[in-house]
């Protein structure tokens, strides 16, 4: 998992890099950190098509919105966003990711579902509220970043589909999560 | 500590895929100290056909059950008589036991029993209740239950819960991913007995909700493009209509009106969940709660003029109420860090809830089930659980059923007294959750 993290600290260190956002060396390392806990499987494969074919693609200055960048690969691998306990604040660290998603989305036109999802704490009811809240909150920074509201759509499961069975801390907080399905 | 520990085990012999959801054991995890003692005498047998159950054995398990009968074990019995002119009285004082019921079982005619019963009290020799009732082979239990309700209600003077139904819903983990569930929605006797399944779907299903005539369940369900959804079943039919509001959203929380004419419930849009009223036969909706926060949970008050509901406005969870029309709201709970699911009593005088505690030891929030009383605000935590939700009161007021996670994570229901002096578990084969107790007229 070290190495995993830091594969995708400098995928995300790079990606910032093209797309010329400017953030502290703080906030790579927590984007970093989430991405290597969250779609672990996916980050692996793609941060190793990145670093192999990463110099082709900064040799074509030509842009092509209807084909995935490599790097931008890297970002539409990840699929999920967490959440704090009771909260459906999106962290900063997950925006890159969102951004990603928004730009090729919005380009290609593609319908997308966001799910939102709850830890087991707190009533059934209330969570799925919750969950309409987060996915709410992600579907708002889609819209923000070009995605028109009529290709997304949205669902809230509250608790009744966790990511990771368990009762602890570790469980509840991969639970806690809006995932984009598309 | 006046507490007594008694244990009946329930063995369930059930064929087929019904077993998967029956309970595999009743517990009375706790009784009281004054649990009254009674003797229920096997009844007697007419006629050449034997009957299909042993009604005094049902008699006394739904007693013991409320945790406020002390029924006789039957081989303690010196005698055991079927018909008044052979009772004696001294047989049943030297055993202690203050209330003692027998009865006789006649086979009619095809699958028609005629069932007589007499109550009486021990010690002032008097006859309390005495009754002839008819009863088919399929609606042998059906008839115990009633002789249940009936000695209840003499001895207490309150209405036995007895004949009553409880929807409640499974979810089994598929074998292969344990994260993907078959959802289950079940029907069973109160005392968990005749299963039967009204629902089955590989999307969630949630929040059953009976309708006050017993006739129909109104839960919510994913199955159409897999947004949450409000259905309206009847279960003796099976008959399903998936309610399609005049709304932009998705739809839970279903909660009919007293008068079974409107079913409140809420709507989820742009994030933002707001509860409305429906109005069953004209279809309008009204819009009953306008704020940024999460309102949700809705349920009636027994006179319907308002709506208690979960609100997160203050930051947390809470309960909130207001007029069944809208208008001014006010806040309930203050105590604990959470309640949340309100339950109100058929009386109307209690509020059951699911309170949130921080254990100062592990600081984890632990959800247990508590009861306010609506005149005071007087709250009293009733459960030990870490996990409790979904409390729903026996349509006679006197037990709180509510779903449980054990220590080990598995869910179970579990049933307690509202003075929290009687606690039952009910371990099923399947992870079971949101009960849901039927109104007494289910027929």
């Amino acid at each position: 998992m070290r190495i995993l993290s830091k594969l995708s600290v400098a995928l995300v260190s790079a990606v910032l890099l093209l797309n010329g956002c400017g953030t502290t060396g703080e906030a790579e390392q927590e984007q970093g950190a989430v991405a290597g806990g969250g779609a672990a499987a996916g980050t692996a494969e793609d941060a190793a098509a990145a670093a192999a074919t990463a110099p082709t693609a900064e040799a074509q200055p030509v842009e092509q919105p209807k084909e995935r960048s490599p790097l931008e690969e890297g970002l539409l691998a990840q699929r999920v966003v967490y959440f704090d306990f009771d909260s459906s604040v999106v962290h900063d660290d997950a925006m890159p990711m969102l951004r990603a998603h928004a730009q090729y989305l919005a380009s290609n036109g593609t319908n997308i579902t966001v799910e939102g999802h709850c830890d087991e704490r707190g009533t059934r009811e209330y969570n799925i509220a919750l969950g309409e809240r987060r996915a709410d909150a992600v579907r708002r920074i889609l819209l923000a970043n070009g995605v028109s509201a009529s290709q997304i759509k949205i669902v809230s499961y509250g608790e009744e589909r966790p990511a990771a069975l368990g009762h602890d801390e570790q469980a509840w907080a991969s639970n806690r999560r809006s995932e984009l399905m598309y | 500590m006046l507490r007594k520990q008694l244990t009946i085990i329930l063995f369930c012999l059930f064929l087929g895929n019904l077993a998967q959801a029956a309970p595999l054991t009743i517990e009375i995890t706790q009784g009281v100290e004054s649990a009254l003692p009674v003797a229920i005498v096997p009844f007697g047998v007419e006629g050449a056909r034997k009957p299909p159950d042993d009604i005094a054995k049902i008699v006394s398990m739904d007693l013991a059950r409320t945790g406020r009968f002390d029924p006789m074990d039957e081989k303690d019995m010196l005698a055991r008589p079927s018909a008044p002119e052979n009772l004696k009285f001294q047989n049943w004082r030297l055993m202690q036991r203050e209330a003692l019921v027998i009865g006789k079982v006649k086979h009619e005619s095809g699958d028609r029993y005629a069932i007589s019963f007499w109550l009486f009290d021990v010690y002032k020799e008097t006859q309390l209740a005495a009754f002839n009732i008819t009863g088919t082979e399929s609606g042998f239990r059906a008839v115990a239950h009633k002789i249940s309700d009936i000695i209840y209600e003499k001895l207490t003077g309150e209405p036995g819960a007895f004949s009553t139904r409880i929807a409640y819903i499974t979810a089994t983990p598929d074998k292969k991913d344990k994260l993907q569930k078959e959802y289950s929605l079940w029907i069973a006797d109160a005392d968990g007995f005749n299963p039967q399944i009204l629902l089955k779907s590989k999307e969630p299903v949630y929040s059953p909700a009976w309708s006050p005539d017993g006739q129909k369940i109104a839960y919510v369900s994913h199955e159409r493009g897999k947004q949450q959804r409000i259905v309206i079943q009847e279960w003796l039919s099976g008959a399903r209509n998936i309610t399609t509001m005049p709304l932009n959203g998705r739809q839970s929380s279903p909660a009919w009106s007293p008068d079974g004419k409107k079913l409140a419930f809420t709507n989820h849009k742009d994030g933002n969940a707001e509860i409305y009223v429906l109005d069953l036969s004209s279809k309008n909706v009204q819009q009953i709660t306008n704020h940024w926060a999460i309102e949700t949970e809705p349920v009636w008050t027994p006179d319907g003029r308002s709506i208690i509901f979960t609100s997160d406005r203050g930051g947390r969870p809470q309960l909130y109420k207001t007029s069944a029309n809208g208008g001014a709201v006010t806040r309930l709970t203050f105590e604990g860090v959470e309640n949340a699911r309100a339950a109100v009593s058929p009386d109307g005088n209690m509020i059951a809830m699911v309170t949130a505690i921080r254990n100062d030891s592990t600081n984890r929030l632990e959800y247990k089930i508590a009861v306010m009383e609506s005149a005071t605000g007087y709250l009293s935590i009733l459960t030990d659980g870490i996990l409790d939700e979904s409390p729903s009161f026996a349509p006679n007021g006197s037990m709180i059923i509510y779903a449980t996670t054990t220590r080990r994570g598995r869910g179970e229901l579990a049933a307690v007294s509202v003075d929290g002096s009687v606690k039952q578990s009910l371990a099923y084969e399947d992870e079971v959750r949101e009960p849901a107790w039927s109104p007494l007229n289910n027929k």
